[in-house]
């Protein structure tokens, strides 16, 4: 089966340096993809420039097979989904903020009055439809957030560090709920996070990215277990050291 | 009310609502380039509107006036000593506020609010119109500053427009005649009406902008 996304040779640039440089990566359809790395490796770099946000220096993006580069912008970025690690909400209600991403794609009124409802309810934000995006709690905004996002129905949904700014029970709640979610509904998922129990409980495989360069894609298990080198061993072992426990 | 009085009233009210509508028109778009394009001279552009947000009204009319004037580069339209004239001069003075204030008020928002707009699928216009819409409480205060830039202005209203009775006489040129031939009962009056109209005018947008307002 051909996977959605394929890169090849892909070299992006911040400033002077390489923010990443990556020979291949291939995203199959249905999976989490948990990112994984030290902070500044180039996690964000990646989702930024699947969300064609960024403008790699080379290389190649297929998208479902196609050259991801043959069709606009605006009409790539409609077939995604993004979640950034703070909600970012437009001052507005919770209805509107949700509604936002269909109205720009230009969907009717009734089909936005149908769908709204029923991707609140599923995040468990139903009742706060009415109230103003800047009434929430952290964990709610995030749960309107991702409902933004989830509504699109996006082949490919790009998440950054959507839980790292919460407490610790609402993120377990929150990725307890979006993991049942995601299975649901089989979407594609991109997963940049620096929590690696997060990503063992969500992921089906990993990438771990370290200097901006990514070092190995494998499942969970085989990252913990085996690791390709020295730099991904020690960014594990260091991890699974903090967090006082097996992660995988 | 006198008739004259009202009809002074009336053409002051025009003139500044067209000038600050046209420096909207001009402000805005202008604004929002400052405020979001990358390209050489940006920060020059920038300074000089900002420079331009304190410009005194009596040089831009001396400006205005040199170009309109009939010997001047624009003097074949007819346009100095008209209430047209004083319109030009009142979008000088003010679209450099509205302009200054748009960038300031954009640039004031969440640079990540741009990524996550594209994210949702914004095209480019849509992405600026829920810009405009989330910085909409500064951007009615740039109106109002625009506004009220010009509907206090005299330099630039007397040197252009002339003050010519029934044709170009606004409030703040009538107080200045009536000062100088002593009428200060006339004038005081000329000037609470113009202190009313101006605080009636910023109340409804003061109105329309605290709905707005995060509770």
């Amino acid at each position: 089966m051909t996977p959605l996304v394929q890169i090849h040779n892909l070299l992006v640039r911040r400033g002077e340096h390489p923010a990443l440089q990556l020979e291949h990566l291939a995203i199959q359809n249905g999976e989490v993809l948990a990112v994984v790395g030290p902070n500044g490796a180039g996690k964000s770099t990646l989702l930024l420039t699947l969300a064609r946000l960024l403008k790699p220096e080379r290389g190649e993006i297929q998208f479902n097979g196609t050259q991801a580069s043959a069709e606009s912008d605006t009409d790539y970025r409609r077939r995604i989904g993004l979640v950034m690690q703070d909600p970012l909400l437009f001052d507005m209600t919770v209805f509107e903020n949700v509604a936002s991403g269909l109205k720009f794609r230009g969907i009717n009124k009734d089909e936005i009055r149908n769908k709204v409802p029923l991707w609140l309810e599923r995040l468990g934000v139903g009742h706060l439809a009415k109230r103003r995006a800047n009434q929430l709690s952290g964990g709610e905004a995030q749960r309107v957030s991702l409902a933004r996002a989830l509504i699109l129905e996006p082949k490919l949904l790009l998440l950054d560090e959507p839980f790292s700014a919460l407490d610790p029970p609402t993120r377990s709640h929150l990725l307890d709920d979006l993991g049942t979610l995601l299975k649901e509904t089989a979407t594609t998922t991109v997963f940049v996070t620096h929590d690696l129990p997060e990503a063992a409980q969500l992921a089906t495989r990993i990438a771990v990215i370290v200097s901006n360069r990514l070092r190995q894609v494998s499942s969970p298990n085989e990252v913990f277990n085996s690791p390709v080198d020295e730099d991904v061993s020690r960014f594990v072992n260091h991890k699974v050291r903090r967090n006082g426990n097996g992660a995988a | 009310m006198n008739i004259e009085i009202l009809q002074i009233t009336l053409l002051s009210l025009q003139i500044s609502a067209i000038a600050t509508g046209l420096s909207l028109i001009i402000g805005l778009p202008f604004g929002t380039l400052l405020a979001l394009g990358k390209f050489p001279g940006r920060s020059f552009l920038l300074s000089l509107v900002n420079t331009g947000m304190g410009l005194p009204p009596v040089v831009v009319g001396l400006f205005v006036a040199m170009m309109l004037w009939r010997s001047g580069p624009l003097g074949d339209l007819r346009l100095i000593y008209t209430p047209t004239a004083i319109i030009i001069a009142q979008v000088v003075i003010s679209f450099p506020v509205v302009t200054g204030l748009t960038a300031a008020s954009l640039q004031a928002l969440d640079p990540r609010l741009i990524l996550q707009l594209y994210g949702l699928g914004a095209s480019r216009i849509q992405m600026i119109w829920m810009l405009w819409r989330e910085a909409r409480l500064p951007l009615l205060a740039a109106l109002m500053a625009g506004f009220g830039s010009v509907i206090s202005e005299v330099g630039a209203s007397m040197m252009v427009g002339g003050n010519i009775r029934y044709q170009t006489r606004v409030l703040t040129t009538a107080i200045v005649l009536e000062t100088s031939k002593g009428e200060f009962d006339k004038a005081i009056g000329l000037a609470v009406l113009l202190l009313v109209i101006t605080f009636l005018i910023n109340w409804a947008l003061t109105w329309i902008q605290q709905r707005g307002v995060r509770k």
